[in-house]
């Protein structure tokens, strides 16, 4: 099987895999990485979403030969030290998750908002997270949680 | 309880040992007695619980910490952090010095209240974990408490009378003495007896100090910095993966065509044979993934073949029309002599097509069996059952205590996770492959075409009025397959109405069926909830008025009725191209809902801007969980009444992914989403399906003031919506 180096949180990864296996079942079952996950495999969802130099993109869709040129990629796990994000926080002050599947997901889309646009309106946030899914209705919290992300003005953003 | 007596007594004089470091407190099931065990690993309590029915709810260490077990499932609804809430308010801990971790899945042990009297069962459905653990929880903390007075009264000789509790402390105001829990624990006595504490016995509602607070849930910082372990995130060395192909027609027979094809496939091990499917196992999750692609396969014809499921109304309306009743599932009054003497009478059908639970971890199970073929470790996200062990034991031949079960976080339940098919699937392709762990994978379109999903069905209503327009009957028939699945939620308990008949008729197609958050109350109260709006709106009468006789009988029904009105400010007109609708709802909890929406005619998209729900759960444990149920389950309402549809070809499920499966999406939500509760000091009722059926009926009524026309067909799809508007 090929060898492929990727670059995840600002770690350099050594995987052995099929050829065209996609990001996300790399970062899932050869690396460990379980924060993105899997919830549809076509892109509709958004459970999977990861950042490539830092645009969110669906690790499902993507096969990992794209992302061997050095590419920054960064998980859930990666984006803070202590789950200490600015978004992580406002999150939890929100009480956003319930089941939690989605919210690795739509933290990293939200977080990718707010580092291209400090204060988005909230039709702004709407569309922008219009593409991840959440089954258990916890919709209207994330919305809090981003405006409240947003009104703090993290130095990350 | 006798027996149970004696054993628990034996165990505690043999097995109690001084403890290093910390203790777990053994409170018995019965509430006999209390064994303290040294135990700081898992193995040990459980070897010890084999023993003896008795229940370890709490660990204690020196240093005060303590873990607090909790015995149901978590998806979301936030058990992880309400039932030890409860336990922790009579113990009077420290909630800061709280941990809460999963306890084992023995139902003996753990049980809740089962469905019959004096049986118990591990099963996190029908929005009952709260309600049924509320008293047994509260007794063991009151138990734990009672232990750690006891010994303090010893230590400083003084009556226990004398002592109180607070935050992790024993008092004795008197002598002005503290003590911590955790210093308690290397002096830790027995006291003889230990009171069964009954209701009175425990902490008054109006003394609770955590019960009724917001607290954050404990498990959500695990949930937003991604370490929150999911069954399908476990990681097994040498594990293998396996998939199942079931085709898109239920329960039809696989032959398969291309075996060696399969088999030279890179990584596949192995092909297994299933009576509805093609099992795989392979090394990678992309190699049995891609295998699975390529099967080739010859299905059978099956029950569901011939069948579509849009033309089957007629045959219901054939069958609703018939003289001869069904199962009766509900009767009060005379209906045959209130439609014989009606001065009216109103009829309605009203229609709903399959939905799918769409919980966005597709199911999955990872499960070990040892080389002998006698033991397994199940990691699974479950809603457990009446089996705790999920059928595993059954695909081994081997005693359920052989199976050991690790329950994770489920990614989503609404009933699904209630079923064990994943689970044993799940079993006979690990014994395959024993001693190597095994990770099943549902995809996502294996999740859809395989469901089991809510039934179609259909409602036929008739109401009849006197001269002055009161409501003097109901009847409400149900045509359907699944019995209760469709039946449910057609009694109405809150509504003063003197003759009342409801009936189910079978049918059935051999579409796989399955509770669905809510179940049939879903498309029963949106069949009775808008007949109600049909009357008054052809009485001219407004529809809060029309429930309010109705409820008259209901001070408690009533409240909420009058809660929701003051919130949305329903006497206040909408702005223009705006309207209001209201639905009442008893699902454990009763609750009235009300609604905003305005209408795109041009395209038929129905817009929801405004939710007001007001809720009588009883005692509310946690207040902004039970908000966020609600908050959740006017979204689902919402995505199931306006978009979500399983549609049925000649038995061939029609769906695949959520591209073809839509679900409501984040530019879809209402403004805001707002509840207020009832005060009550009454025991716990459910919160988690309380909200949904309140979404069809409301948006229908809202619907009717906006345009004078009927939504009777649930989903309200844009195209429905233009049918009936162009009508
Ligand atoms: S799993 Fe990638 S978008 Fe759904
Ligand atoms: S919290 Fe369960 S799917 Fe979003």
């Amino acid at each position: 099987m090929p060898k492929y180096t990727l670059n995840i949180n600002k770690t350099s990864y050594d995987v052995e895999v099929a050829a065209g296996t996609s990001l996300l079942w790399v970062l899932r079952e050869d690396l460990g990485l379980t924060g993105a996950k899997y919830g549809c495999g076509i892109g509709q969802c958004g459970a999977c979403t990861v950042h490539v130099d830092k645009q969110p993109i669906k690790a499902c869709l993507l096969p990992i030969e794209q992302f061997t040129a050095g590419q920054e990629i960064t998980t859930i796990e990666g984006l803070s030290e202590d789950g200490d994000h600015p978004v992580q926080k406002a999150w939890i002050e929100a009480q956003a998750p319930q089941c939690g599947y989605c919210h690795s997901g739509q933290i990293m889309q939200a977080v990718a908002l707010l580092e291209q646009n400090e204060h988005p309106t909230r039709d702004e946030i709407k569309a922008h997270m219009n593409g991840n899914l959440c089954r258990c209705g916890t919709y209207l919290r994330i919305l809090t949680a981003i405006e409240m992300a947003a009104k703090t003005k993290a130095p990350t953003f | 309880m006798a027996k149970d007596l004696t054993m628990t007594n034996k165990i505690n004089r043999r097995a109690f040992l001084k403890t290093s470091g910390g203790v777990t407190l053994f409170i018995g099931a019965s509430g006999v007695l209390p064994v303290l065990v040294s135990c700081q690993d898992d193995k040990k309590i459980r070897a010890q619980l084999k023993k003896v029915p008795i229940t370890a709810w709490v660990q204690l260490w020196e240093d005060g910490q303590m873990i607090i077990y909790n015995p149901a499932a978590e998806m979301g609804q936030g058990s992880m952090t309400s039932l030890p809430i409860i336990f922790a308010e009579e113990m009077d801990a420290d909630w800061s010095k709280v941990q809460v971790e999963f306890s084992p899945q023995e139902a003996d042990i753990y049980g809740g209240e089962g469905w019959a009297p004096g049986t118990k069962l591990m099963f996190t459905v029908g929005s009952r974990t709260t309600h049924s653990y509320y008293h047994v929880m509260r007794k063991a903390g009151a138990q734990a408490r009672y232990v750690l007075l006891n010994t303090a009264a010893n230590h400083w000789k003084v009556p226990i009378e004398e002592l109180n509790a607070a935050q992790s402390f024993v008092i004795h105001e008197k002598s002005g003495q503290k003590i911590s829990f955790g210093e308690l624990v290397p002096v830790l006595t027995m006291p003889t007896a230990l009171p069964d504490f009954t209701e009175d016995q425990l902490k008054n509602p109006k003394d609770f100090q955590l019960i009724g607070k917001n607290i954050p849930r404990t498990e959500i910082p695990a949930k937003v910095n991604g370490t929150a372990q999911f069954a399908i995130d476990v990681r097994l060395p040498d594990m293998v993966y396996g998939a199942l192909e079931r085709g898109k027609l239920h329960g039809a027979r696989p032959t398969l065509l291309n075996e060696s094809e399969i088999l030279a496939h890179a990584g596949v091990m192995k092909i297994v044979q299933f009576d509805y499917a093609i099992g795989l196992i392979a090394s990678t999750l992309k190699g049995v993934l891609d295998a699975k692609k390529l099967l080739k396969i010859d299905w059978s014809t099956a029950t569901s073949s011939g069948y579509h499921s849009q033309e089957i109304y007629s045959e219901y309306e054939a069958i609703a029309a018939k003289k001869s009743q069904g199962a009766v599932i509900t009767e009060i009054g005379n209906m045959g002599e209130a439609l014989r003497s009606a001065h009216k009478t109103y009829t309605a059908d009203f229609k709903n097509d399959y939905v799918y639970h769409a919980q966005i971890e597709p199911l999955n199970a990872v499960i070990q069996v040892s080389e002998d073929l006698q033991t397994a470790e199940v990691w699974v996200g479950s809603q457990q059952g009446g089996d705790t062990k999920l059928g595993v034991p059954g695909v081994l031949g081997v005693p359920p205590e052989n199976v050991n079960v690790h329950l994770q976080y489920l990614g989503g339940g609404f009933g699904r996770r209630s079923m064990t098919d994943f689970v044993v699937e799940c079993a006979i392709l690990a014994k395959e492959i024993a001693p190597l762990p095994l990770k099943l994978v549902w995809t996502r379109e294996d999740d859809v075409a395989y469901g089991a999903y809510r039934p179609l069905s259909l409602q036929r209503l008739k109401a009849t009025v006197d001269a002055r327009g009161q409501l003097t009957g109901l009847s409400h028939t149900v045509i359907g397959d699944g019995g209760n699945l469709v039946a449910s939620g057609v009694k109405n308990d809150h509504y003063d109405i003197p003759n009342q008949l409801a009936d189910w008729r079978e049918t059935t197609h051999g579409i796989r069926l399955k509770h669905w958050r809510s179940v049939g109350h879903g498309p029963n109260k949106f069949a009775i909830e808008s007949l109600l709006d049909t009357i008054a709106f052809d009485q001219s009468v407004d529809p809060v008025a029309l429930r309010r006789t109705l409820m008259a009988q209901s001070p408690k029904a009533l409240a909420t009725l009058e809660k929701a009105v003051a919130m949305s400010r329903w006497d206040v007109p909408s702005i223009d191209g705006r309207a209001k609708g209201v639905a009442f709802v008893e699902h454990g909890s009763i609750g009235t809902g009300i609604c905003e929406i305005s209408l795109d005619r041009a395209t038929g998209t129905i817009n929801v801007h405004h939710f007001w729900i007001a809720l009588d759960a009883g005692v509310i444990i946690q207040p902004d969980n039970v908000k966020a149920q609600m908050e959740g389950g006017i979204i689902m309402g919402m995505s199931s009444v306006l978009k979500e549809q399983i549609t049925i070809v000649d038995g061939q499920v029609q769906q695949s992914n959520f591209h073809d499966y839509s679900l409501l999406r984040m530019q879809e939500v209402p403004d805001s989403i707002e509840t207020a509760f009832i005060p009550s000091s009454e025991k716990p009722e459910g919160v988690g399906e309380t909200a949904t059926p309140m979404v069809a009926g409301a948006i229908a009524n809202a619907f009717l003031q906006l345009t004078g026309k009927h939504l009777r067909h649930l989903p309200f799809t844009p195209d429905r919506v233009l049918a009936v508007l162009n009508n």
